[in-house]
């Protein structure tokens, strides 16, 4: 299969007063076209982080320390801004959860979509209205040669996202990062972005990075799923191999978390404490001190990416042959069997 | 009245008038009643108008139309609650989504604790409030060295059980707590719900408990309301409700919550719900005991 989007041993810090904040640490990652890639976490773990490095959108004191990141080919790891601005939006797209901050208020919708259009591709601004138009239909504006010129305040908040989706769509990207693009929204409004993401992707073979925190948005778009942890990914695989046959114990804990998994009568099990700052990053796991499945030496050394399948890998000492053998907490299993 | 019934609402509207053509009727008829010691959810989509049914049974809005009875006091009724306004605010307290802004910021914690405690006149004595400060950090699970802290050098779990030990410091019959976990990360989440159920169950606090993550519902309430356009269109027990919706309205917002089940997710059909086929002057109708629907 081709690869779009490939991040190799990708570490970056960020600079400040109080010393280097380790956001990413050596992620590895690929995507496949026309797949749907969801990275789910707690706040602060840098999955935002790691999709806005691809983009360059960070701030001057962030830097790349290690690792390239590959795009359909190309490695634009040490691209100029300049080169950048051809790739954003014509090759990579990114969508973000809060789409009237995205969206210029003072600008009908259409114009903006078209201002995108005439951005990546050489179009006068007729044709580039008319693919505005198109782009309007794919997202399910209806009505669009009238909507075309209402600025966002005349939309409703799952109406904007669409209008936001249609401008990162405007020059065929081949990748979209969708970064929270439903959290904001109502249940059955995100049902319908969602299934609109698919209808798209299977229109236009598009590849995309789905960040999330709900497992139950994961299970419904997701073709693979990597769970990041620390600025690390802490476990890959597919949406069956993850949901299914989860290995890492802090993928438990988050499924823990799901009153879905939860036992009749019994409280939510929770993961103790808080996810680490990420300055000075004591050795060893960084997820050990929340661990209660953890080994003596997840406090001296990272565990690295044992491979449980061709998919499916996870980095926990708990995989190693020397390691005890730990079943996955039952109330897991028992949600397997309800599948 | 059934003694087991500690809060009743009937017929509540609470309409807001923008101008002289249009007025927006956030709560439009809409009766329950909670009783003594249950957890009663609240559920709809942003805009259903929940939160104005926290904030009117609070009196924080002045009442359109309808009765809000407290233990058989109409506090909606201003005469009657201004002359039990301390007693009813003692004994009604609420809690937000967004603590940060809930909390002063230039208090420290142990004053926005002891604040109500003081208000009301509950202890007076400095040591015992002293103590009492603590006991109610324990039961939110913090320890006492949040006590000189600033609600800025706290993450937002944490702001967020204090808030709750605020809540609870007057020892009151009825706690509204309206979104308390959305803005939370799920570990987050799971640490809040596990602690609203502990106050529950060993304090004996009455909760109304508003949101629109029907999974936490589910999880935490005994009984359940679905609330659509200023209206309940459905009620019923917790297992009730979602074992067996019978409004379509219910039924299309239980299709579209989803469930973290690859398998199950794939070949789900989300049922859609048509505004047009919804009938604006309709009643609420008990078709099997306790359970009511819309119609």
């Amino acid at each position: 299969m081709d690869k779009v989007l490939e991040l190799k041993d990708l570490s970056l810090s960020f600079y400040t007063k109080q010393g280097e904040i380790e956001a990413v640490r050596g992620v590895n990652l690929s995507l496949n076209k026309g797949e749907i890639l969801a990275i789910v976490g707690e706040s602060g773990c840098g999955k935002t982080v790691m999709s806005k490095a691809v983009l360059k959108l960070l701030p001057k004191n962030s830097k790349i320390k290690t690792g390239s990141i590959i795009i359909d080919g190309e490695d634009i790891t040490d691209y100029s801004e300049n080169k950048m601005r051809s790739i954003r939006g014509g090759v990579v797209s990114m969508v973000f959860q809060d789409a009237m901050t995205t969206l210029n208020p003072t600008i009908p919708v259409g114009k903006q979509i078209a201002e995108a259009v005439l951005k990546h591709n050489k179009v006068n601004s007729e044709e580039a209205k008319k693919r505005a138009l198109e782009m309007m239909d794919l997202v399910g504006i209806d009505d669009s040669m009238h909507r075309y010129y209402m600025q966002p305040h005349y939309f409703s908040g799952g109406m904007r996202q669409r209008c936001v989706l249609a401008i990162a769509l405007a020059s065929n990207p081949k990748v979209l990062f969708a970064d929270e693009p439903t959290t904001a929204l109502d249940v059955t409004v995100q049902a319908k972005i969602l299934d609109l993401l698919l209808e798209i992707r299977e229109k236009t073979g598009i590849s995309i990075v789905f960040i999330t925190h709900d497992f139950g948005v994961v299970a419904r778009i997701a073709d693979r799923v990597a769970v990041m942890y620390a600025g690390k990914i802490v476990e890959i695989g597919t949406a069956e191999d993850v949901f299914y046959d989860p290995r890492h114990p802090y993928t438990w804990g988050l499924m823990l978390c799901l009153p879905y998994l939860a036992k009749e009568g019994q409280p939510l099990e929770s993961i103790a404490g808080m996810p680490p700052v990420m300055i000075n990053i004591p050795k060893g796991d960084a997820f050990a001190i929340r661990n209660k499945y953890a080994l003596e030496i997840d406090y001296e050394e990272q565990p690295p990416m044992f491979e449980i399948s061709a998919t499916h890998s996870a980095a926990t000492w708990l995989l190693d042959e020397r390691a005890p053998k730990i079943q996955p907490p039952v109330s897991i299993k028992r949600g397997l069997k309800n599948g | 009245m059934d003694n087991d019934i500690i809060l009743e609402v009937r017929k509540l509207k609470q309409h807001f008038k923008i101008n002289s053509h249009m007025i927006v009727k956030a709560v439009d008829g809409i009766s329950f009643s909670v009783k003594k010691g249950e957890i009663f959810g609240l559920v709809g989509e942003s805009g259903s108008g929940k939160s104005t049914v926290a904030k009117t049974i609070m009196g924080l809005h002045n009442i359109t139309e309808g009765e809000v009875y407290y233990k058989g006091f109409k506090i909606s009724d201003r005469g009657v609650f201004s002359k039990n306004k301390k007693d009813i605010q003692k004994n009604l307290q609420i809690i937000f989504q967004d603590s940060s802004a809930a909390l002063n910021q230039r208090m420290t914690i142990e004053k926005i604790i002891a604040e109500p405690i003081r208000v009301n006149h509950i202890i007076n004595n400095k040591e015992e409030l002293n103590k009492k400060v603590s006991q109610l950090l324990n039961q939110v699970g913090l320890d006492e060295s949040f006590k000189y802290k600033y609600p800025s050098e706290i993450s937002g779990g944490q702001r967020q059980r204090v808030a709750i030990a605020r809540s609870i410091s007057t020892n009151p019959d009825i706690i509204i707590a309206d979104e308390p976990i959305a803005s939370l990360d799920i570990s987050i989440q799971a640490q809040i719900v596990t602690l609203f159920q502990k106050l529950q169950k060993e304090y004996g606090f009455t909760f109304i408990f508003i949101a629109h993550d029907l999974s936490i519902i589910r999880f935490i309430s005994h009984r359940v309301g679905v609330m659509f356009q200023g209206k309940i269109v459905e009620l019923a027990p917790t297992d009730e409700l979602f074992n067996n919706p019978l409004h379509s309205y219910t039924k299309s917002l239980l299709s579209a919550v989803p469930v973290p089940n690859p398998f199950y997710e794939r070949n789900k059909k989300i049922l859609d719900f048509d505004i047009r086929t919804f009938d604006f002057n309709g009643v609420l109708e008990e078709v099997s005991p306790e359970h009511f629907v819309y119609k």
